[in-house]
């Protein structure tokens, strides 16, 4: 009788296992489980069988072995005694030293070449479509070899430095920009740099604390103090009092031509250079494509609401445009950083030995471990593009627009 | 008031319309509107058609005037002209785009290159005949049989496989349907027939193939992997990947979206680790390690264990995109395919995917262009493609030394390709927006 009683409760039956939507999703997914660890089993079985018949076996011992090769370009000591443990570590540096140097520069080229491509001069809005077409629709790795091949034959050779009647560096004959590579000056640290160090550090806290004192104080009195001026003299004048009250305890080394190659400096190898400036460049045209849609997605209403509330152009942009652009322009942006580090195992191809080329290359082919190694390297790889990633989603939280 | 409106403030004739100031109209007008307002843009003008000239001037003679077609070496090439040497590219052509396929079978991959347009274009192009999918289903085997060559039952074993699953699953019901219980039926079809398929593959084939050819032998003369190279590897592995990844990756992108854990969380784990490594160290895998995972003794050509990395690679970017499309879709059609009684199959099939699609087009066809552009990167695993081809003509005492006139050729090829397939993807979101926003 009663029409709002429980619904009949139905017994349990097998057949709901394949027709019933509620059950079904169980089926398919013990089902899937099953056929994914049978796949496994089946090639690590595999895997097992092979090794055993070319009697192989899983063993990172030789990370501690003495690797006997050399590395030509080393952030920490290392020579070819060291173990291969060491090389890889090497390798992983120099990877990092390459990404890191590749985002700034593509960062820096990316905003360039998007702003200007969306500037109002048509010539130098097409220069930089062509720029960005070129790069984007011819593969990464003929830049690379392109770059150094520029570097290696367009260059003056250091020879052409030598002499009265050669050739001078730039900047007061500091840096020598040559077909083997460039050579810049390098910081020498002597004893009391380490105060210079630290004033260097509380300033910049001192800098950070005023800003934000600073923002409270305007918010509470609506005065505006000239921040900028007063930031930077909090940074710079402290830090220079320090440096010359401990007798300028930092100098730079200037590379100097002795016999037939410059010495002294720090020497940037001509493969760093062109992997560098051609990874630099090519992620550049992605970025500069990033940031022109950033830019076209914030709507005009929003610029022309910020006038008229009487905002310059200037705090226009860094107050209302910039942070909705960012919002959009970040999380490629990360990921195209992400592309340039995974891009850098191009290395290979021009002999700078990054990670690929040392863990991946010499290693594996002196000691023959290809399982170990590409495992290593893989799971580097891996750890930074997840660590990187997952700062990415953070900070996406932290942004995304709070909607109803 | 009405005194004040006097008779002298009316207008008694139209007075004819003045031409714009010559300094705001015609070509004066855009010049200065778009490359002479203000000084810095005067200046940036100046400074970029400075550098226009600088390039035309250095490039044009080079490329154009001085250079050198006919010549055999590069010494001879300098001799008559101080321009690019193009000759080596003139001597060189045939093998930049095989590789070293032998001299006398060249016409099979052009044919199969030349079949490759007619096999994609009703697949590009809704007014093509729709008959013609048949043979874009066959495309794939006869393309491997016209490059590599080898009996061909071989191929057509192959494709007996599925023909043999799907005759199964077609006529199976009905003889089963007297002793099995009505529902289990479509079921069990269904698992005769894969497995069906599977067995045949793994036994069938070489027996079916060996059988035939003892009656009929079909033969082209069968051409081994290490002498593909130049464009032609390129493309092989490049469109390979392009048809196989697309697939795979809205597969891994409904996955990822479904709610199925194991499922979900296989997809995630998936493309996540593709992501995480760079294409080399897959390479690598394909090079070194992929042989270990198979049964002992298997005996598996490179060219397509590295299209089977590159397709998972670039299926993994893909299935990025696809999620990104799926999740431009409002709810309301979810739920609306729902309430229409569709089940999950036919609502993706029928409204959610062709939506999705739609519109992650753009980001589908920079996939493409990347999964193309990374082809040149199968030379660290010692593969010729055009790049890998360098060398050896390098190696060559004849073209010692020449460097620019090849990248400038190799780039050229690539930028055709890839600013063609950017190009078709602008014409394809222009022909399918409907104009919904």
């Amino acid at each position: 009788m009663s029409m709002t009683g429980q619904p009949p409760v139905e017994a349990f039956r097998v057949s709901q296992l394949l027709y019933d939507t509620r059950y079904r999703s169980y089926t398919i997914q013990v089902f899937a489980l099953a056929a994914i660890m049978l796949a496994f089993a089946w090639a690590v079985d595999n895997a097992v069988q092979n090794l055993e018949a070319l009697g192989k076996d899983i063993d990172f011992g030789f990370i501690f072995e003495t690797s006997a090769y050399d590395i030509n370009q080393h952030l920490i000591d290392y020579d070819s005694t060291s173990s291969h443990g060491r090389a890889a570590i090497v390798g992983i540096l120099n990877t990092i030293l390459v990404a890191v140097l590749g985002c700034i520069a593509a960062t820096a080229i990316g905003i360039l070449a998007g702003v200007l491509r969306l500037s109002g001069n048509w010539i130098v809005a097409r220069l930089m479509t062509v720029y960005i077409e070129a790069f984007r629709n011819i593969p990464v790795l003929i830049w690379i070899l392109f770059t150094v091949a520029i570097v290696n034959e367009v260059l003056p050779g250091v020879r052409s430095f030598r002499g009265p009647e050669g050739m001078s560096g730039l900047f007061f004959d500091s840096v020598f920009i040559t077909n083997r590579g460039f050579y810049i000056p390098a910081p020498i640290f002597e004893a009391g740099s380490a105060v210079v160090g630290a004033m260097l550090v509380l300033t910049i806290a001192a800098a950070w604390y005023f800003g934000r004192w600073a923002r409270v104080r305007q918010a509470a009195t609506g005065q505006i103090l000239p921040v900028f001026q007063i930031r930077l003299a909090i940074l710079v004048l402290p830090v220079l009092v320090a440096f010359f009250a401990m007798g300028s305890p930092i100098s730079l080394e200037i590379p100097a031509l002795k016999g037939f190659n410059f010495k002294g400096g720090i020497y940037m190898r001509d493969s760093l250079i062109g992997l560098w400036l051609a990874l630099s460049v090519y992620t550049g045209a992605f970025i500069a494509e990033i940031v022109r849609a950033g830019i076209l997605a914030v709507s005009k209403g929003q610029t022309e609401a910020a006038y008229a509330l009487g905002l310059r152009p200037g705090r226009t942009m860094s107050l209302v445009v910039l942070p909705q652009a960012l919002r959009v322009i970040v999380p490629p942006l990360i990921s195209q950083f992400l592309n340039l580090t995974k891009n850098s195992s191009l290395a290979i191809a021009v002999g700078y030995m990054d990670a690929t080329g040392t863990l991946g290359g010499i290693t594996l082919n002196q000691t023959g471990r290809e399982m170990e190694c590409i495992l290593l390297l893989m799971a580097f790889y891996l750890t930074a593009s997840l660590t990187i990633s997952a700062g990415m989603n953070a900070y996406n939280r932290r942004v995304r627009l709070k909607e109803r | 008031m009405k005194e004040r409106l006097s008779v002298a403030f009316v207008a008694e004739r139209q007075i004819p319309p003045a031409p714009p100031p010559a300094k705001t109209g015609g070509v004066v007008g855009w010049l200065r509107e778009n490359l002479f307002s203000g000084i810095f843009n005067t200046v940036a003008t100046l400074l970029s058609f400075a550098f226009v000239a600088y390039v035309l001037a250095s490039v044009v003679p080079w490329l154009f005037l001085d250079s050198v077609w006919n010549a055999s070496s590069l010494q001879e090439c300098r001799k008559i002209d101080d321009g690019a040497c193009l000759a080596v590219i003139n001597e060189r052509f045939l093998q930049f785009v095989f590789g070293f396929y032998p001299d006398g079978l060249r016409w099979r991959p052009v044919l199969a290159f030349a079949l490759m347009f007619i096999a994609i274009w009703p697949a590009l192009f809704a007014s093509a005949p729709r008959k013609l999918l048949i043979f874009t289903g066959l495309y794939p085997l006869l393309a491997y049989w016209l490059i590599w060559g080898g009996s061909f039952w071989g191929p057509v074993g192959v494709l007996a496989g599925p023909v043999l699953g799907w005759a199964c699953v077609r006529w199976l019901p009905g003889l089963m349907r007297g002793w099995l219980d009505e529902r289990l039926v479509f079921l069990a079809a269904v698992g005769v027939g894969l497995l069906a398929t599977v067995l045949w593959w793994l036994f069938g084939v070489t027996v079916f193939d060996d059988t035939l050819s003892a009656v009929l032998a079909v033969d082209l003369d069968s051409v081994e992997s290490a002498r593909l190279g130049g464009f032609l590897l390129s493309t092989i592995i490049g469109v390979s990947g392009i048809v196989g990844s697309l697939p795979v990756g809205i597969v891994l992108a409904l996955g990822r979206q479904s709610n199925l854990l194991i499922i979900k969380a296989c997809c995630v784990g998936f493309i996540e680790f593709i992501r995480g490594v760079p294409l080399i160290t897959l390479l690598f895998v394909a090079w070194l390690l992929l042989a270990y995972f198979l049964p002992p003794g298997t005996e598996f050509d490179l060219i397509l264990r590295v299209v089977i990395m590159v397709t998972a690679f670039a299926s993994a970017y893909m299935a990025e995109v696809i999620r990104g499309g799926l999740a431009a879709l409002p709810v309301g059609q979810y739920e609306a395919a729902d309430s229409l009684g569709l089940d999950y199959w036919k609502s993706m099939q029928l409204i959610i995917l062709p939506q999705a699609l739609k519109v992650s087009i753009p980001g589908i066809v920079n996939t493409f262009i990347g999964l193309f552009k990374d082809t040149t990167l199968v030379i660290v695993i010692g593969l010729l493609d055009p790049v890998g081809l360098l060398q050896p003509i390098r190696a060559d005492q004849n073209w010692n030394g020449i460097v620019w006139e090849l990248y400038g050729f190799i780039a050229l090829f690539f930028f055709i390709f890839c600013f063609a397939m950017s190009r078709y993807s602008m014409h394809l979101e222009r022909n399918l927006d409907v104009g919904h926003r």
